[in-house]
């Protein structure tokens, strides 16, 4: 290991105390005694246990995974439908449009999506809920989607696909058996994504929620408009131990499975 | 089938050499008619015409862009003729998709599927045919005896060699039983050693299974070992279809005697001197070269002279019994290890390429730079060719 210079010492202190400094004190005051957020009196978890208890955040809980699941799912088969056409179907008429457009929502203000959605909902009748929000939530996530999976798609072999054509598949089985377990990796990534965004999006759910369906993050701004409570603090350490656990799960799978290919290969080389 | 017999050296027709192409009653398995292919302004494939064989190994050799590779895809199905239709056993195989023909390929890049073992890529193609899982095993295993694989049954595409991931490939196209098969550069990605152990293989297998092979190369020694006929194109047309042997010794054209092999190639203009004999005014100040061609040529005709370098013996006085002799200066000698290729000036500063086999030790080579030499070679060692 290469001892750091002291400048390069102090760069990266200073740069991840910017980044981790409010988490952790967000953190610590999770476990205050105090109902003040500001005073420390003393270590307690009796923060967690109200939570439980609090039915409003509870439902808004079930709400926001509920949404996140179906517009997820939902974003994750368009986009993936969407990069599938995009990458696979040649030269069609309008092709360089459609692939401008699709990227478009990605740099468009949520705010301005948010207030289209609303008023499209409007303009048909459909009662603001749970189904307008997880249809917002799809689609903007599903161009990020579509994204990840076009990347994915570029980089294909395709004379994988043309194998399968040509052992018997029909085109629809040649995706599902060959094509779809291929990119699965960037499929599910894509579905993650689209996840983490429904989770934490706040703009877009506040146009089209309604008073029936509340999403965590929109609960957690309005209680935080009354007052920072501890319980958000308790709620939020959750939050960021899910994700913690997800990142470091993920990024464990992902290293196992590369020293597992290598070995294999350099196995394989071996037996030449 | 006779892949090593004698009939790749003598021009005798006997009736136990396998030759469908000589017999005007032969039914061809594969018949391109008049196909062309154009994409956009670009023309692929230029008013072809060609008849292949059962159980025929056929090459299909040019270099890069010269259509060969299209017409493979054409066979399989991954494109269309814009004119012209290919038949298949007699019937018009256009209007059917690459999954409904009993054509299978194997790719350049063997297109393995990373997810499935050695052993479900090889069952991929007959569990489409919804075969029943005795037979289906059954297939599975007899492949797997067949490419040497079964110790890797198990094993992931990634979890094998190089040479082992072409084996399965192989065995996964051969799998269906198909009426052709489709060889796409199929050892471009092996080492020199691997590929000639694999072209034996493949020759071995094709002569098992009976199966009529089509290959794609732009290797033309590959393209001399395992086929049966060769087909040498450029520019989306044939140049020239026969044995191995004969696009060797009789090449039709300049580009083939040029592409297969190494050749002398000299220019001059023909004077017909006797039966199927010409003599050729060649370079001012210098003998006329006889040579003789069962083509006609007319008095004056311009004509090349295609003279292969193994044909011309180098010396270090002039032959009495010779043809055709010139003198020289040794150029530059290639040194081969089994062979040497010496490359002679003559006065005219044209350089003519000698070989000979290196029978003795280097330390006891008869010549060296800058040795005046005599080459020479017999009236029937060049070929006279028109263009």
């Amino acid at each position: 290991m290469n001892r750091l210079s002291w400048f390069n010492t102090v760069s990266l202190t200073l740069g991840f105390a910017f980044l981790y400094i409010p988490m952790i004190i967000l953190i610590v005051f999770s476990f205050n005694e105090s109902k003040l957020v500001t005073v420390w009196a003393g270590f307690s978890t009796k923060w967690y246990g109200e939570l439980l208890q609090n039915e409003a955040f509870l439902d808004a809980a079930w709400v926001t995974i509920r949404v996140a699941v179906f517009s997820s799912t939902l974003a994750t088969i368009l986009g993936t439908a969407a990069a599938y056409v995009l990458v696979r179907g040649g030269r069609f008429f309008g092709r360089t449009l459609f692939s401008g457009m699709i990227y478009a929502p990605l740099v468009m203000p949520e705010v301005i999506t948010g207030l289209s959605l609303l008023l499209l909902f409007i303009g048909i009748g459909l009662d603001r809920g749970i189904l307008t929000i997880v249809l917002a939530h799809t689609t903007f996530s599903m161009c990020f989607v579509s994204v990840v999976v076009s990347s994915r798609l570029i980089t294909f072999d395709r004379s994988l696909e043309e194998a399968a054509l040509d052992l018997g598949c029909s085109p629809a089985q040649a995706f599902r058996l060959v094509t779809l377990p291929i990119i699965a990796p960037a499929v599910i990534s894509g579905w993650l994504l689209a996840f983490t965004l429904s989770l934490d999006d706040l703009v877009i759910a506040s146009f089209t929620s309604g008073p029936s369906a509340t999403t965590l993050p929109i609960k957690i701004f309005s209680a935080v408009r009354l007052g920072v409570s501890p319980e958000i603090n308790a709620l939020s350490t959750i939050m960021i131990a899910v994700v913690t656990v997800g990142v470091i799960t993920a990024s464990l799978v992902t290293k196992r499975a590369m020293v597992r290919q290598q070995q294999d290969e350099m196995a394989a080389a071996r037996t030449e | 089938m006779p892949l090593f017999s004698d009939c790749r050296t003598g021009a005798v027709l006997n009736s136990d050499v396998f030759a469908p192409w000589d017999d005007p009653q032969a039914k061809p398995l594969i018949q391109f008619q008049n196909v062309t292919k154009r994409f956009g302004e670009f023309t692929a494939i230029d008013n072809l015409s060609l008849d292949i064989f059962e159980r025929e190994f056929f090459a299909l050799l040019g270099p890069s862009g010269c259509g060969k590779t299209t017409m493979m895809r054409m066979l399989a199905g991954f494109e269309t003729p814009t004119e012209g239709h290919i038949l298949l056993g007699g019937q018009d195989i256009d209007p059917i998709p690459p999954n409904k023909r009993a054509v299978n390929m194997m790719f350049q890049s063997y297109a393995l599927f990373p997810h499935l073992s050695v052993w479900e890529n090889i069952a991929f193609g007959l569990r489409r045919d919804n075969m029943p899982k005795h037979d289906l095993e059954e297939r599975v295993e007899e492949m797997l005896r067949l490419t040497r694989l079964e110790q890797f049954a198990r094993r992931k595409p990634h979890q094998i060699s190089g040479g082992q991931r072409q084996r399965v490939a192989l065995a996964r196209s051969l799998a269906k039983a198909p009426k052709l098969l489709l060889l796409d550069e199929p050892l471009g990605a092996l080492d020199k050693k691997l590929r000639q152990d694999t072209q034996f293989e493949l020759m071995d297998i094709q002569e098992k299974t009976g199966t009529t092979f089509v290959i794609v190369t732009h290797d033309q020694e590959e393209a001399m070992t395992v086929a049966s006929r060769v087909a040498v194109m450029d520019q989306g047309q044939l140049m020239q279809v026969s044995t191995p042997d004969r696009i060797y010794e009789n090449p039709v054209s300049v580009y083939v005697a040029d592409f297969i092999g190494d050749v002398n190639i000299i220019e001059g203009r023909a004077a017909p001197s006797g039966e199927d004999s010409y003599q050729i005014d060649w370079a001012e100040g210098q003998a006329p070269l006889t040579a003789s061609s069962p083509t006609g040529f007319s008095n004056g005709q311009s004509c090349h002279l295609a003279i292969r370098p193994e044909k011309v013996t180098i010396s270090a006085e002039r032959p009495s019994d010779a043809v055709n002799a010139v003198q020289g200066k040794v150029h530059d000698i290639a040194y081969l290890g089994n062979l040497s290729t010496y490359y002679v000036e003559l006065a005219n500063g044209i350089i003519i390429k000698a070989q000979t086999a290196n029978t003795r030790r280097i330390s006891r080579r008869s010549f060296t730079w800058e040795d005046p030499v005599w080459l020479s070679w017999t009236a029937t060692a060049a070929v006279l060719l028109a263009n």
